[in-house]
């Protein structure tokens, strides 16, 4: 699978406002910024990634290491 | 998934403490993200329990489902799904796993 596609689905399947996915095909690193994640602990904002995975996780993605912001954290990290 | 399946990760969660769900066990993981965990923990020199689930197809998508998280390896703390690689390595090194795993173990 492409990091493309990755990101395809991530944005299709969650709403977000900013995601980036680097990968070899079956190791993939992933940073995803949204709203969803507000209050959510770690294990939660992953499952909603997973989620908009869906069947990809089973299949195709052997590894995704993700690293999960709400946009306050994300603006915190940018400036 | 089988309802027995569910009672025994139950039980093997309860039992436990300590107990992380990996491919291969502590002297042989048979992948890369389950030997990180297993160095992590090894590193706290606490006793701890593994499960291997390349010995059991039906544990090894049991666990998926019971914690709804589609990857091995799982740890699980204090009765607690902590999460995964990616999570423990992040709680590693920001020094929350080890209050946890050191408060468990008692």
């Amino acid at each position: 699978m492409e990091p493309d596609k990755i990101k395809e689905l991530i944005e299709n399947g969650m709403s977000a406002e900013h995601v980036k996915v680097d990968g070899d095909g079956s190791h993939f690193e992933a940073i995803i910024v949204s709203n969803e994640f507000e209050g959510k602990s770690l294990i939660q904002r992953h499952q909603v990634v997973y989620k908009a995975l869906g069947d990809a996780m089973k299949d195709d993605i052997h590894a995704l290491s993700m690293k999960t912001y709400t946009p306050e954290q994300w603006q915190g990290m940018s400036n | 998934m089988s309802q027995d399946i569910q009672e025994t990760i139950k039980k093997q969660i309860g039992d436990n403490k300590i107990i992380l769900f990996m491919k291969g066990n502590k002297q042989a993981p048979q992948c890369g993200f389950s030997a990180q965990i297993v160095q992590m923990l090894n590193s706290y020199d606490v006793p701890y329990e593994t499960v291997d689930v390349l010995l059991d197809p039906e544990i090894r998508q049991g666990i998926k489902d019971f914690s709804n998280w589609p990857t091995i390896p799982q740890l699980y703390v204090g009765g607690e799904f902590i999460g995964g690689c990616d999570i423990c390595t992040e709680m590693f090194q920001n020094g929350q796993l080890e209050p946890l795993v050191k408060s468990a173990a008692g």
